[in-house]
């Protein structure tokens, strides 16, 4: 075992007390990339000789004594999406080939301040048009728990480098499934937090009323302490909050924890929703009340999404306009057309009412129905994918593959909820995923309930054997 | 213009704000005169990940403008999208107010100065209001030759710039009205101290659209003319620089359009610039290819929502407008129209009047004859050097000169008719009708009597002469 197996937490103890160094865990991760990332193929660039010298100062900070900073000396593996001065910044797409963005992101400068060290960028679906990452202009990531296997996406590269222990940890971007869902099918931690909890600034846009960047974490102690950094209002993102009312936290015995019968379906891969149910048990047991409630039919938050995520797409990609950032429009992949085609579309005249103006309707429904849950529930516990990871090639010829895969975790993307996907179980070896939802400004609760299940299972100490 | 012909013209006019930073960023907004592309950062580049945030103070200075104009407020407001490409426009959108304006509904309402234009403009003219919304700024383009070799550049100083857009029905029936709203307009943004209005320097562009109305039933000339019925095409003057080619453009689209009308010819509805060489329009768009802008709702900022309390604070930043400050000074200081209107044309002037009026006061000479007056008169006739006379200074003057008069009438009439006496070649070219011999005249006395009023020397001279 190396030490680019360590948690966050426990890479920091380890690093505090002086049990190896920083350049010790550093090396690490970047042996473990050298000998599986040719075949995961997680990563697009690395940032080898900075971070060396990033880990010579962490030590030098580690012998003043000075520890303050929460991730003095951890590597972190960021997705494609999120600026980064000094590192190509593609979102996976060839028109931004060789783009050497001016600016970090507020994700990137949160943790470099938090003394994070950036290990490399990951794979991605190009500009985030995907859930497998088979849409990257860079080739696909595969599922580290089987090579033949997709990873998930969009942020598919990070979820799969975390599995792949080539990282302590990773950040990602959900605009509907896009953290939560690649955490699913590579068995790892992936928590989206309510919209404008963390600042979107310097995050690639893919539709700008849905993303949310996030961590990818081997714990869910990782990625609460990774939240809590990233969290907060940001003076450069008008979408970020001021000073959200939390919501209110409570003990496990007084959580009422809904099932909604419409998330457990009949389609879904056998044994997914059993081993979901069998994790509420598991619940109840530690003092929580389980009950069975009704929602809109996830379907609805398909076509609702997609509309709606076209339109902000075929807007927010103009500016690659072919004069700037070097690639032309012709470098735009299939998917990418498609997505800006559609959303085209539904934004002209005469189609605006009929689409995108009745999209924003039903998403106020949806934002709705999930009020009217939060009357009788405190939390919602749901499988995150209809399936385990799909294989490699499973998305081609299917313009709405990644939409399916997403269904579930649409509807509160769209409703800017809170969301966390936990490992449950495994079929055939590939991980199965089950996700925590909740109201707005709920993280806190939802951190609390998934520790707490965490702490009594064993699923997420499992390790993809490469 | 035939009778039974008439001028429909509505205008579009554009304020760019003189706010320290720009719309959505940080940026200083000062861009006239500066080196190209040193106001810009990412925002206003539109690069990758940069996110706007309003600018306050340019919302708080749409509303006060809305607010003078008569509008009614939106108090759930929000900005939108306008989707188009232009190499000026980085982010291929322009964000712009479409669907909730800040003011609607409002109007200016013309005073004739001059007596003049009495004749072309009611006494009491309103045009009404449609809009005043907030936008962006472009970028500016900039045709030229480098090496030979004929290039366009493009200056983003300018982009995001706070622009305000003031859209009126088409309530103008002659240039004359175009006029009086353009100077009114200008006054009042001046008074309102948000922007120069500056023509020249771009600070205040105007597009006119204009259409000719025939009021003919059977060939006979219908009269008093329907006021409701527009004509069905209409078209729009784009890119002029300054007003008086607008004025230029106006008025050969009069001539143009009412000799196609004569000849029974239909007009289609257009967009047409101005060419300044040859002084004609020419067209540049058809109604058939006009843009489909693909409006919705700007997802990167939250809707703008002004409570009562908020928009009374706006309120009381206004300060007297021209029409108030007008209505006063003849009740209080019993001007006349054209005095007080003079006195109005600027904030500047109106003030120093004010602060003449109170030093006079502070002097005890408001009781002496009619000082208010003469201060007005002296203002609007003697071209006093406001920024070099202190008001004190001013009063000093007026009442030495009132004293000379006062205290040496006998003198004055003494020497005048020793001058007189003493130049008898000159009076006797007078009285044969040389006008210029006064002149001669008034230079001999004032040689005897310096700083005497020469009004007064006039006068006595023509009363001795006669």
């Amino acid at each position: 075992m190396g030490l680019n197996d360590l948690t966050i937490i426990e890479a920091s103890e380890g690093l505090k007390k002086k049990n190896f160094s920083a350049r010790d865990l550093l090396e690490d991760c970047y042996r473990r990339i050298e000998q599986v990332d040719n075949k995961i193929h997680a990563f697009l660039a690395l940032n080898k000789e900075l971070a060396l010298q990033q880990a010579g100062e962490v030590e030098k900070i580690l012998n003043t004594g000075q520890t303050e900073k929460p991730l003095l000396g951890i590597p972190v593996a960021i997705k494609d999406n999120f600026n980064t001065v000094g590192l190509t910044t593609t979102a996976s797409s060839n028109i931004l080939i060789n783009y050497q963005p001016p600016y970090n992101a507020t994700v990137v400068n949160k943790l470099r301040d938090a003394g994070a060290i950036i290990l490399g960028k990951t794979n991605m679906d190009a500009f985030a048009h995907g859930s497998s990452t088979e849409t990257s202009d860079f080739g696909s990531t595969k599922n580290p728990w089987n090579l033949n296997y997709l990873p998930g996406g969009s942020s598919g590269g990070s979820a799969a480098a975390v599995a792949a222990n080539e990282t302590i940890f990773a950040v990602g971007s959900e605009t509907a499934g896009s953290i939560r869902q690649p955490a699913a099918w590579c068995g790892v931690v992936g928590f989206k937090p309510t919209y404008g909890r963390i600042s979107r600034f310097g995050l690639i846009a893919m539709a700008s009323s849905t993303d949310s960047p996030g961590p990818l974490t081997k714990s869910v102690a990782d990625a609460k302490l990774i939240y809590k950094i990233l969290a907060g209002f940001d003076e450069n993102d008008a979408t970020t909050a001021v000073n959200p009312v939390n919501y209110k936290t409570k003990n496990i015995r007084e959580l009422k924890i809904g099932i909604p019968k419409e998330y457990y379906r009949s389609e879904t891969q056998k044994g997914i929703n059993e081993m979901v149910l069998a994790s509420a048990k598991i619940l109840e047991k530690l003092g929580a009340r389980i009950i069975e409630l009704s929602l809109l039919d996830p379907e609805y938050a398909i076509s609702d999404y997609t509309v709606v995520q076209r339109a902000e797409v075929s807007s927010n990609l103009a500016r690659f306009d072919g004069i700037r950032f070097g690639g032309t429009r012709d470098n735009f992949n299939e998917e990418n057309m498609r997505r800006i085609m559609l959303g085209t579309y539904t934004l002209s005249a005469g189609y605006y009412d009929a689409y995108y103006k009745r999209a924003q309707k039903v998403r106020t429904l949806i934002v709705n129905n999930f009020n009217r849950a939060w009357k009788e529930v405190d939390l919602l516990l749901a499988p995150t994918s209809p399936t385990v990871a799909q294989k490699i090639g499973a998305t081609k010829g299917q313009a709405m593959y990644g939409e399916i895969s997403d269904m579930l975790v649409e509807p509160s993307s769209i409703a800017g909820l809170p969301g966390i996907n936990l490992p449950c179980g495994f079929i055939e070896g590939l991980p199965v995923g089950m996700q925590i939802i909740g109201p707005q400004w709920s993280e806190d609760l939802i951190l609390y309930l998934a520790e707490k299940y965490e702490d009594n299972t064993e699923w997420h100490r499992r390790k993809a054997l490469l | 213009m035939p009778i039974g012909y008439q001028t429909i013209i509505g205008l579009e006019v554009h304020v760019e704000l003189a706010t320290v930073s720009k719309m959505f960023c940080g940026c200083s907004a000062e861009h006239f005169g500066v080196e190209p592309n040193t106001h810009t950062c990412p925002v206003c580049l539109g690069l990758p990940g940069a996110l706007p945030v309003p600018n306050k103070k340019a919302i708080d200075w749409t509303l006060m403008l809305a607010m003078a104009l008569d509008c009614r407020i939106n108090q759930h407001s929000h900005f939108d999208r306008k989707n188009y490409f232009y190499p000026d426009l980085p982010k291929g959108y322009q964000i712009t107010q479409f669907e909730e304006p800040f003011g609607y509904d409002g109007c200016l309402k013309l005073t004739a100065i001059k007596s003049a234009l009495m004749s072309t403009v009611s006494q009491q003219k309103v045009i009404r209001i449609r809009r005043v919304h907030l936008e962006e700024d472009t970028g500016k383009l900039q045709h030229t030759e480098i090496g030979g070799e004929k290039v366009t550049l493009v200056d983003f100083n300018r982009s995001g710039v706070p622009l305000v857009e003031i859209v009126t029905e088409p309530d103008f029936r002659s240039l004359e009205e175009v006029d009086l709203y353009l100077k009114k307009l200008q006054k009042i943004i001046r008074y309102l101290g948000i922007s120069q209005a500056d023509m020249e320097k771009g600070s205040m562009r105007i597009e006119p659209s204009i259409s000719i109305r025939v009021n003919k039933n059977n060939g006979q000339i219908q009269f008093p003319m329907p006021n409701d019925q527009l004509p069905d095409y209409r078209v729009e003057l784009k890119n002029i620089n300054s007003f008086r080619f607008a004025r230029k453009a106006l008025e050969y689209e009069i001539k143009r359009q009412t000799d196609l009308l004569e000849k029974g010819e239909k007009i289609p509805q257009q967009t047409r610039g101005w060419n300044e060489e040859k002084n004609v329009t020419f067209p540049q768009r058809e109604k058939e290819e006009a843009h489909d802008y693909r409006y919705f709702p700007e997802p990167d900022i939250p809707p703008i929502v002004l409570d009562n309390e908020q928009l009374a604070i706006i309120k009381k930043q206004i300060p007297e407008l021209p029409d108030q400050k007008l209505v006063r000074f003849q009740r209080d200081y019993s001007l006349s129209d054209y005095d007080a209107g003079i006195l109005t044309e600027n904030q500047e002037l109106g003030d120093y009047f004010e602060e003449a009026v109170k030093a006079a006061g502070e002097i005890g000479q408001l009781k002496t004859g009619n000082i208010v007056k003469t201060i007005a008169n002296w203002l609007i006739n003697k071209r006093i050097e406001t920024e070099n006379t202190l008001p004190a200074e001013l009063i000093a003057k007026i009442i030495r000169a009132n004293t000379i008069a006062a205290v040496d009438e006998g003198k004055l009439s003494g020497i005048v008719k020793e001058v007189l006496g003493a130049n008898k070649q000159a009076v006797n070219d007078y009285q044969k009708g040389k006008k210029t011999a006064l002149g001669f005249l008034m230079g001999a006395v004032i040689k005897l009597l310096p700083g005497v009023d020469k009004e007064l020397i006039r006068k006595e001279l023509e009363k001795q002469l006669f």
